[in-house]
């Protein structure tokens, strides 16, 4: 079975990024962009399910500018088969990339489409669960194990109050959480294989997709600094503080 | 504007998450109709209709509600919408659930975890881990709107709105239940404790979280945990506190052995008081800490469930 794997280009998790002076968003200039951490997962977990012979073909989208190419090529160096780049120079909102995501899904007709549970810069956690709904399938959202038998997936979900494990008919929509696995690095002569693997351009419009975002950003600005406090000596002054100076206990 | 607030409950009891995104709900002003989908869960309406702010609940009472599987909440969502210019649930799992699916089924975005409403249609919302506010407005259409609890104070108990049972709606029975494995605990809910005590990488093993629940113990406090912790499989991953695990807002929050990468910050900053102990005097932690001590854990952590133990705590 095909499986595809939708990432997205983001701003590396280690940056400290910093809003913009007037306040129009976040400042990206030369800051070092990755892959979304949860879509490594995605990519990864696809890898383990070809190498158990349960996938025949990975296939990783993403949605962004030119350079989202690069992202492209990472999965690709670590294991994926083919890319397909649907450009768009703006930001996209989750419901757009859905969109895009289930004109693709209907073109290529994967069994299976493996997405972040969240894009660590807008924090939206939408997409995978807006796919699920355009397409009419089921979802496997916050994986934390996933089994493919007899044309359902097994998922066991990381919940507020635990694991919560559910049956799917396939095709379906999972989403990863961070235990599901820990990603490989590409080696060297996969990173030299992967510059031969395809990967194909395409735009919004291939979809029948109209990319505008639909909320306004009014502003985008610094949240409330909270400055450090003091550093106490004894267990006994902390517990003093805490009692008569925050009256917290 | 019609507002409709998706209760958060175990089909036993109602979910203060509730009560905390009713005031986001009447922040839109407007008659707030609450919906329980659940099974067996006419108690958990009972209290919804005492919410205040709460103008009718409407009970859906099925098996297939029993486990809130997205495919079929959604469907119940989506079937109710029409009457409402607002759908709002916490944003809790159950919510980042199966709202995104109502979204996308109304042809709407999402606008998710905001901490406030700034206007009818204006919203503001963390991005990037809350290292920044963003502030944004809906053009038109239904909105769809997850709230991030700890930002809204809990509406009173004074309400006493009227239950109507409503039929389920169909599902798509793509999908089913198969099991639970819940984390059982006697101490206040993470999410919810007025005292949340967590521990990092630094405690190096499972075994050693009971020397952080002794003085849990002690403040009625919930336990939490890094990342860091959770992978290591010293505690389950419900206990994840930060960006991608649970936000919590406490009164006070004692982190132990945790260094305080920007992700664990964006699920605790909030607190009201922060508490670090950690025997590296440079670690980001207690950049915003109140109250730092610079010790080894294993001698500090013993030694605050002795002086709490004899201040009779
Ligand atoms: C996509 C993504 C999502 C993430 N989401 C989250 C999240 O939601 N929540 C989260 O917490 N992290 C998250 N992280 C991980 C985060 O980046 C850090 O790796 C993690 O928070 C580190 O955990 P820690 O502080 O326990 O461990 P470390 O950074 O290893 O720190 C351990 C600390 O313990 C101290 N210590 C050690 N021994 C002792 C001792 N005997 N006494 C006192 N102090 C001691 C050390 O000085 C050190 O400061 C995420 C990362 C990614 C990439
Ligand atoms: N622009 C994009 N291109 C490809 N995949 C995306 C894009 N945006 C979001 N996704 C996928 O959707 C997941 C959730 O993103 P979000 O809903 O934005 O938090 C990500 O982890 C990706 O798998």
């Amino acid at each position: 079975m095909k499986v595809l794997v939708p990432i997205k280009r983001v701003v590396d998790y280690n940056v400290k990024i910093r809003v913009k002076a007037d306040q129009t968003g976040v400042d990206l200039a030369n800051v070092k962009m990755s892959m979304n951490p949860f879509d490594e997962i995605g990519v990864e977990e696809a890898i383990r399910l070809k190498e158990k012979g349960v996938a025949t073909e990975i296939i990783a989208v993403s949605v962004g500018p030119q350079e989202a190419q690069e992202t492209i090529r990472t999965a690709l160096a670590m294991g994926a088969d083919r890319g397909i780049l649907v450009k768009v120079a703006h930001e996209v909102e989750p419901l757009t990339v859905a969109k895009i995501l289930a004109g693709i899904a209907k073109a290529e007709g994967p069994q299976l489409i493996i997405l972040g549970k969240q894009a660590i810069d807008d924090d939206s956690n939408q997409t995978g669960q807006m796919l699920a709904q355009l397409l009419g399938w089921a979802q496997g959202t916050f994986a934390s194990k996933v089994t493919i038998e007899g044309g359902k997936a097994e998922v066991t979900r990381e919940v507020d109050g635990g694991l919560q494990t559910v049956r799917l008919n396939l095709p379906a929509i999972v989403t990863t959480d961070l235990r599901l696995n820990e990603p490989r690095y590409a080696s060297l002569p996969n990173i030299m294989k992967a510059k031969k693997k395809p990967i194909d351009e395409k735009s919004p419009s291939d979809y029948g997709v109209d990319p505008a975002p639909r909320l306004k950003v009014l502003k985008v600005s610094e949240p409330p600094k909270r400055k450090g406090g003091v550093k106490v000596k004894t267990v006994q002054e902390l517990v003093e503080k805490l009692k008569n100076e925050a009256g917290v206990i | 504007m019609a507002v409709l607030l998706i209760a958060e409950h175990d089909n036993k009891s109602l979910k203060d998450a509730t009560a905390k995104a009713m005031s986001a709900a009447t922040a839109l002003g407007g008659p707030v109709d609450v919906l329980v989908a659940g099974h067996n869960a006419k108690g958990v309406a009972d209290a919804a209709a005492k919410l205040a702010g709460a103008s009718k609940v409407l009970l859906a009472d099925d098996a297939q509600y029993a486990n809130q599987l997205a495919e079929n909440m959604a469907a119940l969502v989506v079937e109710l919408a029409g009457k409402y210019d607002a759908v709002l649930s916490p944003a809790s799992t159950s919510g980042k659930n199966f709202m995104p699916r109502v979204a996308a089924a109304l042809d709407v975005p999402q606008i998710s975890e905001i901490v406030s409403v700034d206007g009818p249609d204006t919203f503001t919302r963390p991005i990037y881990a809350g290292n920044a506010m963003q502030q944004v407005q809906v053009a038109g259409g239904k909105k769809v709107i997850t709230v991030r609890t700890t930002t809204f104070k809990a509406v009173g108990t004074t309400g006493s709105a009227a239950v109507e049972s409503i039929g389920a709606a169909k599902g798509p029975g793509t999908s089913e239940f198969v099991r639970d494995e819940l984390s059982k605990s006697e101490r206040p809910e993470l999410a919810a404790a007025r005292v949340v005590v967590s521990g990092g990488r630094g405690m190096q093993s499972g075994d050693n979280f009971h020397l952080l629940e002794k003085v849990a113990d002690r403040l009625k406090a919930a336990v939490g945990a890094s990342r860091a912790a959770v992978d290591a499989g010293f505690v389950p991953n419900d206990y994840q506190v930060g960006q991608t695990g649970k936000v919590v807002a406490p009164e006070l929050y004692i982190a132990v052995g945790i260094s305080g990468a920007i992700q664990h910050l964006a699920g605790m900053k909030d607190s009201k008081v922060i508490v670090a102990i950690n025997k590296d005097e440079e670690a980001p932690i207690f950049q915003v800490a109140d109250y730092g001590l610079v010790a080894d854990l294993f001698k500090a952590v013993p030694e605050l469930e002795e002086e709490l133990k004899k201040q009779g705590y």
